[in-house]
């Protein structure tokens, strides 16, 4: 009773600000109403007890990408009002495109409930909690490293190559900045870079 | 949806309410207690005594947003590691070197970003 | 850890690391040592590529053609995620290939316009490295990680120019639609998974065998669909033209050879092995991309004046004849479209070695007018660049109308006459394009300066050994098809 009064709250609290990321005029609070989606369905994880995803859910997404998104929106200064005058006639497209995926989860939803033998072949994370005994991130680490070591790999290689493409694409040299060199300090010899000059009197600088 | 589990979260949650709790009423409190009489001057933001001046939504450097990628990027590395430290007593040597791998591999990432000049900000 | 057969990895391994330690060694020598750096990645590339041929002696020691069976175990590493058959060692050696030449034809292009970074080659190698994982993915999982691979990469190669408007253009656009594949994809995998409770290719085929549950079906087409975007096939092929248009000119060459040829090969295995069972939903799909992609890219491409430009519109009807193998779905429609895409790739990378050569005062020449004259300024240039066109518009004695024939045999042998056919018409609507080039530099007097004359050895070496190459295929079809063969028949399930 208390679980579905909880899970309510926290799905109409999503849809709701989903719709206002959406529909917010000020692109800062479509961001901010973002982070209140990620909150949700956090909690909508934690309900399932898929606790890592929900808290990947909070470090990475509302503690990286949405601080990114904040970033790219003070960034690119875009005038959000004129972008939204063609809402008006993109929206019968959107819905469009929304409601035969709405359709397709229908159809599928349908089916699934008859498919029985597909439905009992699966298991929810509930099921996988107490079969095994274990918390969801700790049955996720038995085997992300171990039977997923290959995937796991290549994920490090495109964060690898995120990077990359991220100092290729934005880090500009700074012709001016002069860098602090340690080592460079530590090997200078006074005998190395200063020159003691006698000038006689009267032939010095003029 | 089991009991079992909400019982667990029963503090967060008791702490969740009370922490919306107190925000509401203070602000709440103080809107319907206190006297309003609310004019040009008073309402007008204030900027150390003279009139605000531009958006306070300045364009931000694009410095900023190659840190905050920057950040993702070894935030999502990190949240690898929590599985991996709870399960590490299961899954032996070759779990363990999997991850230094992995590391290593950002490793090299990271030894470019410092060579590059990625991480100094002047 | 599964690290049984661990060998059928090696040249992925070889490939990572050597990528791994040139980004180091490109970032403490700096800017300057740029061309040492894409020295080193051809030499990587090329030593990846011995490795791969030399792969079966030591893998299975008593078999010597890995791969020759499906049910081949040397082959497959990873609990099974990663399978080094003939198909993706074939496949494979054409990737590296394309990657080296790529390489190879950015070094006076980058110098010229200021780009000369280490990181150009070391992403080349790194978006090879995807392809590779892609080719030789047996589970949804690994595939997906392969494609991010490759895409990463080229979305970051693709704005490489990147004070350049068309170039920032064609990397976010490139970007932006790719990522939407993608998501699309990941629709359909879990779709897929939801369905069959599991990723991996030979499970899912064994599951798939009998009548499909709608989700499936659903789950097929989003997969679908995500790789027609990446190998743009109609109707998903609306970024190409910009994208072609807009990166610099080696990474477009490498654009139009190694991930197109990739994901042509990541989609004939989903279709043929995992979702073999799905035949009759995915054929009609296959065929309307095949015929679409024909009908789009000979038509659009008569109105182009851009050479870049045009070499998309081209490249979206060779990606529909390609699928016209694929639609055949047997042994000889994977033969066919495997000799059909290593002979486009050589045609193509010569094509644009030729786009590179045309400069006039330091400018690139992009337009199809600036060809004008080229018999007379640079006749060698202007016979290696005929050789190709006359070879993409399928001329008998040269390799490209073997490709065709192949192709159109294997549709006629297979009972699909109104594919070939439509295939036969729009080869000879897009002939007029390709011999409109030849006329415009056999026939039309230059207007403006000539171009500059060709600078460096490695364009004239790729220009020159591919023209050669579309030459004398004729003489020595032999070794490509017989290969090609071998890696379609290892695609295949055995009876």
């Amino acid at each position: 009773m208390l679980a579905s009064l909880i899970f309510y709250l926290f799905a109409t609290v999503l849809v709701a600000s989903a719709v206002m990321v959406v529909t917010a005029r000020n692109p800062v609070h479509a961001v901010l109403f973002l982070i209140l989606c990620f909150f949700n369905a956090s909690g909508l994880f934690v309900l399932m007890g898929a606790e890592f995803l929900a808290f990947i859910l909070m470090i990475v997404y509302v503690g990286a990408v949405a601080v990114l998104f904040l970033f790219v929106v003070m960034l690119l200064n875009i005038d959000f009002k004129s972008m939204r005058q063609g809402l008006r006639r993109q929206l019968p497209l959107g819905l469009g495109v929304g409601a035969l995926l709405l359709v397709e989860l229908a159809v599928m939803a349908l089916h699934w409930s008859s498919d029985s033998q597909a439905f009992s072949a699966l298991s929810t994370v509930e099921m996988v909690n107490q079969a095994t005994n274990v918390d969801s991130t700790r049955a996720l680490g038995r085997l992300l490293y171990t039977d997923y070591f290959y995937p796991f790999q290549v994920a490090g290689l495109i964060l690898l190559v995120a990077m990359i493409g991220a100092i290729v694409l934005t880090l500009r040299d700074r012709k001016r900045v002069k860098r602090q060199n340690a080592a460079e300090q530590m090997d200078r010899r006074p005998e190395d870079v200063v020159e003691i000059r006698k000038v006689k009197s009267g032939e010095g600088a003029l | 949806m089991s009991s079992e589990l909400l019982r667990e979260y029963l503090p967060i949650l008791l702490f969740i309410g009370i922490a919306t709790f107190v925000a509401l009423a203070s602000v709440g409190i103080s809107f319907v207690l206190a006297k309003q009489k609310p004019d040009s001057a008073k309402v007008s933001a204030y900027e150390c005594g003279f009139e605000a001046f531009g958006d306070a939504r300045a364009r931000f450097d694009v410095r900023f947003y190659l840190v905050a990628i920057l950040f993702i990027i070894f935030d999502l590395e990190v949240a690898f590691l929590f599985p991996w430290a709870m399960a590490l007593g299961d899954i032996g040597a070759a779990g363990y070197w999997s991850m230094v791998l992995f590391l290593g591999v950002l490793g090299v990432g990271f030894v470019y970003e410092w060579k590059k000049g990625a991480l100094e900000w002047e | 850890m599964n690290v049984e057969n661990i060998y059928a990895t090696f040249p992925e391994l070889f490939l990572a690391s050597c990528a791994l330690m040139l980004l180091l060694f490109g970032v403490k020598r700096g800017n300057d040592a740029t061309l040492f750096t894409g020295l080193i990645a051809v030499v990587v590339c090329l030593a990846a590529g011995v490795l791969l041929i030399k792969l079966p002696s030591f893998v299975e020691p008593g078999q010597a053609q890995l791969g020759v069976s499906a049910l081949c175990h040397g082959c497959k590493a990873f609990g099974g995620m990663f399978i080094n058959d003939a198909f993706a060692q074939f496949v494979k050696v054409l990737l590296l290939l394309a990657s080296a030449i790529a390489i190879m034809l950015s070094w006076g292009y980058m110098e010229r316009h200021g780009l000369e970074r280490p990181e150009y080659p070391a992403l080349i190698l790194f978006a090879t490295l995807g392809m590779m994982l892609m080719v030789s993915a047996n589970d949804l999982l690994a595939l997906y990680m392969g494609l991010e691979l490759q895409s990463l990469a080229l979305y970051v190669l693709a704005s490489f120019r990147r004070d350049h408007v068309r170039s920032s253009e064609a990397g976010l656009k490139y970007f932006v639609l790719g990522s939407l594949s993608s998501g699309m994809l990941l629709y359909g995998i879990s779709l897929l998974y939801g369905y069959t409770g599991s990723t991996g290719f030979e499970a899912l085929a064994h599951v798939l065998a009998g009548e499909p549950p709608i989700g499936v079906v659903l789950g097929l087409v989003f997969v679908c669909a995500a790789m027609a975007f990446k190998v743009s096939a109609v109707p998903f092929h609306m970024w190409t033209p910009d994208v072609y248009e807009g990166a610099p000119t080696p990474v477009t060459a490498f654009f139009a050879a190694g991930p197109k040829l990739a994901a042509l090969a990541l989609f004939v295995r989903v279709l043929l092995q995992p979702l073999a069972g799905l035949e009759h939903q995915w054929v009609q799909v296959v065929v309307f991309m095949a015929v679409a992609s024909m009908l789009l890219g000979s038509f659009a491409g008569l109105a182009q004046s851009n050479i870049k430009r045009l070499m998309a519109y081209s490249s979206i009807a060779n990606v529909g004849y390609a699928l016209v193998g694929m639609a055949v779905a047997n042994e000889a429609g994977v033969q066919a479209l495997l000799v059909y895409l290593s002979i486009y790739l050589v045609n193509t990378l010569g094509v644009f070695g030729v786009i590179l050569c045309l400069r006039r005062e330091g400018v690139m020449a992009e337009k199809i007018a600036d060809l004008a004259g080229l018999s007379k300024s640079h006749p060698l240039l202007a016979v290696a660049m005929g050789i190709f066109m006359f070879s993409l518009a399928g001329v008998p004695p040269l390799a490209g109308f073997f490709g065709k024939y192949f192709v159109f045999l294997a549709a006629v042998q297979a009972g699909m006459l109104p594919l070939a056919i439509i295939g036969v018409l729009t080869s000879c609507v897009a002939a007029y394009y390709y011999l409109r080039i030849i006329k415009v530099m056999y026939f039309d007097d230059a207007t403006e300066a000539a171009v500059d004359p060709v600078p460096e050895f490695s364009l004239r070496i790729v220009t020159g050994g591919a023209a050669l190459l579309m030459l004398l295929f004729v003489f020595m079809p032999t070794p490509v098809i017989d290969s090609a063969l071998a890696a379609a028949h290892s695609l295949m399930p055995q009876g």
